[in-house]
């Protein structure tokens, strides 16, 4: 029965991982294009939902070239690690209880090690393609992605105070008496931020800011190793989303639903809200996303830090 | 801060707003009547070819798309031996329109000209000709011009004096 189970839930979190990074493209398309007062992608298929397999169709059919001034062992590995390493991080995301691949007692930590990983990907990506704008985006792209974990971690230690665990499960359970997103409210800000820079989305996509950059660490990338990057880029948007709901806001948790709903509904949501947030904010400059973080964020973060401290020592 | 929420929830509220997306196939697009679209050779009330193949369109043409050659039939109308538009070079400036003294060549309200081979492009005569007067439907050029033509003779024409005896002294 035990081992029954582990076959097959790693495989449904595969496949259900996957199936959704395809939908998110149909699901963000459409959506920009509502705020945008335009239908979207609405041919292909009821409502246009076919239209991903129609795109992967496209990109699989797609000339695979690797340009000959490029390092081409690395230009080809580097759109698998960040696949690989997003989808490892969902190892660790408790779906709902008994639905979790590897119930790690560090799996917070193995979260933040695996999208610390994932910037290689992008580093390795830009560095690779030897040419100009792939390599800003790559640096862009470094100094962002590791100064935006920096306080991705800490703003998470308020959670681990409170549930006094880093194994994501007992976090959950820790929340029955109330989800933490009130009383960590400005940990959980700064964790939607530092998710939306770790994923590199639109108003922290300066790695690949398309009005500078033609587009920054992918330029020249075609094909199905671009369409990896991609999947990369929406695994990683439901990834964030996932550990949102199960940091702040009780994951499975929740009346009538059963467990996995109240997790879909949830993720769903924070995933709409990232593409909102696509639609309606610019692009800072380099320098004030910089400045932001370190001068706003990491503050921010250290002063919720200290004070969860302090009230859990006073309080028990 | 506050304006960024306030601007992140006024995109929100666009969910809502009217698209302003033309579903075109099953939708059509409003085109205003003086619409510069296909062209197509008119004729007069009477059925009679409107062309006089005085080549004005070809030298107004700006891309040189039109082609065509003159000929005279029995009765001493000028008329095109064939006339050719290459729809493929035409930018549809109805400069041709504009040129044209006999109302012939006139622009239409039509876009819908897609073909998937480019030869198929270039309209021959039969297809540009229409049975009808076009937008002046009153309109023949032989009646109101001084031409003589088998039928109708000088002085003969709408608002026409006969012609004047330069040998008489008669006022």
């Amino acid at each position: 029965m035990n081992s029954i189970a582990g076959i097959i839930i790693p495989i449904g979190v595969l496949v259900a991982v996957l199936t959704i990074a395809a939908g998110l493209i149909w699901l963000e398309r459409r959506l920009l294009a509502f705020w945008q007062d335009r239908f979207g992608p609405n041919r292909v298929g009821a409502y246009g939902l076919l239209q991903p397999l129609a795109d992967a169709i496209k990109l699989m059919f797609k000339e695979d070239w690797v340009p000959p001034f490029a390092d081409k062992p690395v230009f080809i590995l580097a759109p698998v690690v960040i696949v690989i390493t997003v989808i490892m991080a969902f190892a660790v995301i408790p779906f709902a209880p008994g639905i979790v691949v590897t119930d790690l007692n560090i799996g917070l930590l193995f979260f933040l090690g695996m999208s610390s990983l994932g910037v290689y990907s992008v580093v390795l990506g830009g560095w690779s393609s030897n040419s100009k704008y792939s390599l800003l985006g790559g640096l862009r792209a470094s100094a962002q992605m590791l100064s935006y974990e920096v306080f991705m971690s800490i703003s998470v230690m308020g959670v681990v105070m409170m549930a006094g665990s880093f194994n994501l499960v007992e976090i959950v359970e820790a929340q029955r008496a109330g989800w933490f997103w009130a009383p960590q409210f400005l940990g959980m800000i700064i964790f939607i931020i530092a998710g939306l820079a770790e994923t590199r989305r639109l108003p922290f996509d300066l790695p690949e800011a398309e009005s500078e950059l033609v587009a920054g660490f992918h330029s020249e990338y075609s094909g199905m190793k671009f369409g990896l990057f991609f999947v990369g880029e929406y695994i990683g948007i439901t990834l964030v989303s996932a550990m949102i709901v199960t940091l702040y806001f009780g994951g499975w948790l929740g009346p009538f639903l059963p467990p996995l709903a109240w997790f879909s509904i949830k993720t769903f949501l924070f995933i709409c809200g990232f593409i909102l947030l696509r639609a309606a904010l610019p692009r800072p400059r380099y320098d004030q996303l910089m400045s932001y973080g370190w001068k706003i964020l990491l503050p921010i973060a250290m002063a919720n830090l200290l004070i969860t401290g302090a009230l859990l020592l006073s309080g028990g | 801060m506050l304006g960024t929420l306030k601007s992140i929830w006024n995109v929100f509220l666009h969910l809502w707003h009217r698209k302003e997306t033309v579903q075109y196939p099953e939708e059509k697009p409003y085109l205003p009547p003086r619409w510069r679209g296909r062209i197509i050779l008119s004729r007069d009330p009477d059925g009679g070819e409107r062309c006089v193949a005085c080549y004005l369109c070809a030298v107004a043409c700006p891309v040189d798309c039109i082609a065509l050659q003159a000929a005279e039939d029995e009765h001493g109308r000028r008329y095109p031996e064939f006339f050719r538009i290459n729809f493929s070079r035409c930018i549809f400036c109805g400069f041709c329109e504009d040129a044209c003294p006999t109302y012939a060549i006139q622009l239409t309200p039509d876009f819908e000209m897609a073909e998937y081979r480019r030869e198929n492009l270039v309209y021959e005569k039969d297809d540009l000709l229409i049975s009808g007067p076009g937008k002046y439907s009153g309109y023949n050029y032989y009646r109101v011009a001084g031409l003589s033509i088998s039928g109708k003779s000088k002085g003969d024409a709408d608002n026409e004096r006969p012609p004047v005896d330069t040998r008489s002294l008669m006022p």
